[in-house]
């Protein structure tokens, strides 16, 4: 009986477990096969060469620039994006008009390809003909204006915003949802005994969302350490190595340099790092939970 | 349960009678499929292939998967596969156009070349054959032989603006000879944009527009490449290029701190447009094609380009302005774009007809005309505007590192290409990028002898 | 003392103040989304000289070129095609899934399921090729099974980890009764798990038809018959080796983004209205 009811539970993840293996681990294999071997990705034949990739990986100064690069992008997204993402969430949250009309709106950026998106923002920033250095000239500003994509001051922190830009509409999205959820009573019970807003903020809306907080980090960290589509679009990962991200290495040494293995390994250690970042947001929002 | 498994088993079946319906036996006569990245000859080679057909009666199936970037990818998947059509193009470096050849993909076409005491072979200019083969002794491991035809040659030059000529007050019959000439052309125009000269200045709706010196797609590192690479050979000539190439000559040498203290030149005299380093080429186009950049460094596609964007720019080509006399300059030209057989193709003599009619005189100069390509065939050359013709003498000065026998290590070529951008925005001076080059080269060599 | 004109001014001025932060975020959200339409309706040379939003003359037509020349009918159908299926199977599949990690107990579950997460955290580019070697074994590789089976392994992990937050968070009682009446494991999970995490599941089904919808690298790679592609592989056509025909490509643009648009718009209710009690909060 109690192999009978085993089974049946297997069954339901059976499906999922099929095209997981076939799909997803079958290919892992090999990649990670390819890893141990120097392979240019078309001679039939592969050289072993055991972890030596690795080994080479830890000394590649341009990839660990690459990972720092990701990596302020990622904190830009942490504060910046999400940051908007919870005021625009908590402002649709208040009964204002037209709060259908945002919730469709915000979620224009992530929904555009980012072909548009690349091609509208490198306008909107060109350093000669841009907008953006159009509008400070007219206000006055013109000791501000800068050559954002490629000024390497400032062509990270531009390509970081422009990235939030496109993806708060999720995290707005989530948190939304989140706010919607917490029962008005508990407000309201707040204010019958005297509170003013900001208590009401402190003491009932932050602790309530925490978890929903962590799920949004969870999910901008594992997204945006993989961004690249927008950034070869607007920079191609210049000037000189200043927006490189991982996933660009990567594809440089597929493509570029036909090191089919070396790829292979990059990806497999960018995917530990990813691992080991995650866990240790898991354990603490844990911990922050427990608070 | 069982609910569940008559569901997806429902699922499958309905998902599986959408595949791709099994083709009908073989016609007699073989269909050749063929694998393209050209966007922009879509249109012209259907129409090749419909002339073809009714000429002979065989089908040829072009398929385009654009971009390039992806086209090279299906291609490699396929070739792991042994899943490749009968002709297809190998994109990428001569390293892995040999690696495709060494694992059987490739068919070798010289024995077709030399037929009729080398028909086929002579009618094409040697420069454009010279990238699909490989010689007596190549560093690859390549038996020699020609193993790809091209279907039309491209050059890289310099193009100048003779409106923007005439606004700075130059003539636009004497475009610059020498580098220095080059160099006070860009003073002239920061000159002219710093000052209220209303000669350079438009007004567009309260915008001002600044111009441009030189334009280019250098974001593209290859672009700076292929620049840097020019000027090498005009300061120290092919034979010691090479050498630092083989390992002889270290980057650190003066001839190289010369080559790359020429981007400092042109960045501090104002002659590059501003954001060059990320600029990527078709950006380049639309600046040089909206009368806003005075140079532009492209290749000889950009006349289709422009042409859609400002047909009536007065624009001509040159060399790029020349440092030394010492030795010539060259530029980067040869084969645009090229096909090979499958080596294991079931069509492979059908294919390599095939091939052999798409490079005739007649074909090559429809595509050129079609498309405004310079066609691989020497004798298509009669019907080309006088801006193609202009590019296409530069081929009298055409190199490319296809053709030398070595290639450089990518990591090298990748450090120097953005030392270059690094020395542009003013991060690094030429002797530290030398320097930095210089050690990645001898860790590469090193890497090599183990 | 405080009086309350003050309370009035101060709950005008947020309003306001809040208002124009909105306003403000929305439009930069809405000018890509103009300028692509904008340029839609002009001619390629109008694209760059005239930066105006608003076009002088309305070129409709080149929705209707855009639509002929790149072949969209055909394309358009697989692509709907084959977003249909990969949610609807990532949505059984998953829910599925997502339901025995959260709810039923069988050996090597928490292995299972961290390996699915894993997966979720590691790339692995190159994948391409043991794919395409894989599918052609298995005589799936020129065909649209094998790509929506590729594309729900795709969508998979995250949207087991989405679905089993929720399913944890989701209230036993239901359940328990409906097994005291009699429901079976597969009835407890159609008939009450599901409609319970509509919203969650709304969220996934926007989140895999993008995916699916903008794919467009591994089409190009399994398919080999132009019939079989999907809607992102004609977009191509007008981005050319080297002329790009922008306001084709910016009317190919609009017409792709309409119909995620849609989805958006009839799932958005389900996100946000009625997340049961304790959904995604702790």
């Amino acid at each position: 009986m109690r192999i009978k009811s085993t089974l049946e539970n297997y069954v339901f993840v059976l499906p999922a477990v099929l095209i997981f293996s076939i799909f997803y681990i079958v290919p892992f294999i090999w990649v990670f096969r390819y890893s141990l071997h120097d392979w240019d990705g078309i001679l039939p034949i592969m050289t072993y060469i055991g972890l030596a990739n690795f080994k080479e990986i830890i000394q590649d100064k341009i990839w660990w620039n690459s990972m720092l690069n990701a990596g302020y992008i990622t904190l830009i997204a942490l504060t910046f994006q999400n940051a908007l993402a919870f005021l625009l969430a908590w402002a649709c949250d208040r009964e204002i008009r037209l709060k259908n009309f945002y919730r469709v709106i915000f979620f224009i950026p992530p929904v555009l390809s980012e072909v548009v998106v690349g091609l509208v923002w490198q306008w909107i920033l060109d350093g000669n003909y841009g907008l953006l250095n159009n509008w400070l000239v007219h206000l006055g500003f013109s000791n501000l204006v800068r050559n954002w994509l490629s000024d390497p001051k400032t062509a990270l922190t531009t390509v970081a915003i422009v990235h939030s830009w496109k993806g708060f509409g999720w995290g707005f999205l989530i948190f939304l949802a989140g706010l919607q959820t917490i029962p008005r009573e508990l407000y309201e019970a707040a204010r019958v005994d005297g509170a003013n807003a900001w208590y009401c903020f402190r003491k009932v809306t932050i602790p309530l969302m925490i978890p929903v907080a962590v799920l949004v980090a969870i999910l901008t960290v594992l997204g945006t350490m993989q961004a690249f589509v927008l950034i070869i679009a607007m920079t191609g990962g210049g000037p000189a190595y200043h927006t490189q991200v991982p996933v660009l290495r990567i594809l440089a040494s597929m493509r570029g340099s036909s090191r089919f293995g070396y790829a292979c390994a990059q990806g497999l250690s960018f995917g530990l790092i990813l691992i080991a970042i995650s866990f240790i947001q898991y354990r603490f929002s844990k911990r922050a939970r427990q608070v | 349960m069982r609910r569940l498994l008559s569901f997806f088993t429902i699922c499958c079946l309905l998902l599986s009678s959408n595949v791709g319906c099994v083709p009908k036996k073989e016609a007699q006569k073989p269909t050749i499929s063929v694998w393209h990245w050209m966007t922009d000859r879509e249109a012209a080679f259907f129409e090749l292939a419909k002339r073809y057909e009714a000429q002979t009666g065989v089908k040829v199936n072009f398929e385009l998967y654009a971009p390039s970037d992806a086209y090279s990818q299906k291609v490699r998947a396929a070739a792991q596969g042994i899943n490749l059509p009968d002709v297809f193009g190998v994109l990428g470096e001569k390293r892995d156009f040999a690696s495709f050849i060494k694992a059987g993909h490739i068919l070798d076409l010289t024995p077709c070349m030399e037929e009729n005491s080398g028909s086929w072979k002579e009618s094409f200019f040697s420069k454009a054959l010279a990238i699909n083969e490989f010689t007596e002794g190549n560093s690859y491991g390549v038996m020699p032989g020609i193993y790809g035809v091209p279907i039309d040659i491209m050059t890289i030059q310099m193009v100048y603006n003779k409106n923007l000529f005439k606004r700075l007050g130059l003539n636009p019959a004497n475009p610059p000879v020498t580098f220095q000439e080059f160099l006070d052309i860009g003073k002239k125009i920061s000159a002219t944009n710093r000052g209220g000269s209303a000669v350079a200045r438009e007004s567009e709706g309260g915008k001002q527009a600044k111009m441009q010196g030189l334009v280019s797609g250098w974001g593209e590192v290859w672009m700076i490449d292929c620049f840097a690479n020019n000027y090498a050979f005009n300061i120290m000539g092919k034979g010691k290029v090479l050498a630092t190439i083989k390992g002889e000559v270290p980057y650190t040498d003066p001839d190289w701190i010369k080559v790359l203290s020429l981007f400092k030149d042109m960045q501090d005299s104002g002659v590059l447009a501003s954001g060059i380093v990320t600029m990527v080429n078709k950006t380049a186009e639309q600046l040089f094609a909206n009368d806003r950049a005075v140079f532009a460094f492209n290749g000889s596609w950009c006349v289709n380009v422009y042409k859609g964007m400002n047909p009536n720019m007065d624009y001509a080509a040159i060399l790029p302005p020349k440092v030394s006399d010492k030795y010539p300059m060259m530029i980067w030209g040869g084969a645009g774009s090229s096909f090979m057989v499958n080596a294991r193709s079931k069509n492979k003599e059908a294919a390599v007809r095939f091939l052999m009619w798409l490079t005739d005189r007649d074909q090559q100069a429809y595509l050129a005309e079609a498309t405004n390509n310079l066609p691989a065939n020497k004798n298509s050359l009669s019907k080309i505007p006088d801006i193609l013709a202009q590019f296409a003498r530069g081929m009298e000065f055409a190199t490319h590192p296809s053709i030398w026998g070595v290639s450089e290590f990518s990591a090298v070529i990748e450090a120097f290409d953005k030392g270059i951008q690094s020395i542009i925005i003013g991060e690094k001076t030429p002797e530290q990028v030398a320097a930095e080059v210089q050690k990645i080269k001898e860790r590469e060599l090193a890497r090599k002898r183990r | 003392m405080k009086t309350s004109v003050y309370y009035k001014t101060k709950r005008v001025t947020m309003n306001l103040l809040i208002h124009l932060f909105l306003i403000t975020i929305a439009v930069t959200c809405l000018f890509p989304l103009v300028w692509m339409i904008s340029s839609s309706l002009k001619t390629q040379e109008e694209i760059f000289r005239d930066t105006s939003l608003l076009p002088k003359v309305f070129h409709f037509e080149n929705y209707y070129l855009a639509w002929m020349e790149g072949g969209f009918g055909r394309f358009f159908l697989n692509s709907i095609f084959y977003t249909a299926s990969v949610v609807i199977g990532i949505v059984i599949v998953a829910s599925l899934a997502a339901y025995a990690f959260s709810r039923l107990h069988f050996p090597g579950k928490n292995i299972l399921f961290f390996i699915f997460i894993a997966a979720m955290m590691i790339p692995i580019p190159g994948s391409f090729v043991p794919l395409y070697i894989l599918l052609n074994k298995l005589h799936l590789r020129n065909t649209a099974l094998g790509y929506i089976l590729a594309m729900i392994n795709v969508g998979l992990s995250t949207s087991i980890f989405l679905l089993k937050t929720f399913f944890d968070k989701m209230p036993t009682e239901l359940e328990d009764a409906a097994r005291i009446d009699g429901c079976s494991k597969l009835g407890i999970w159609w008939n009450v798990a599901l409609p319970l995490a509509k919203p969650v599941l709304a969220v996934v089904v926007v989140f895999n038809a993008l995916t699916v919808w903008n794919e467009y690298v591994l089409a190009l790679i399994i398919f080999d018959s132009r019939a079989l592609m999907p809607l992102q592989v004609a977009l191509m056509t007008f981005q050319g080796e080297f002329i790009t025909r922008y306001p084709l490509l910016m009317a190919g643009l609009t017409i792709t983004a309409l119909p995620i648009i849609i989805i958006y718009l009839l799932m958005q209710k389900y996100i946000v209205k009625g997340v049961t009690a304790g959904a995604i909060v702790g």
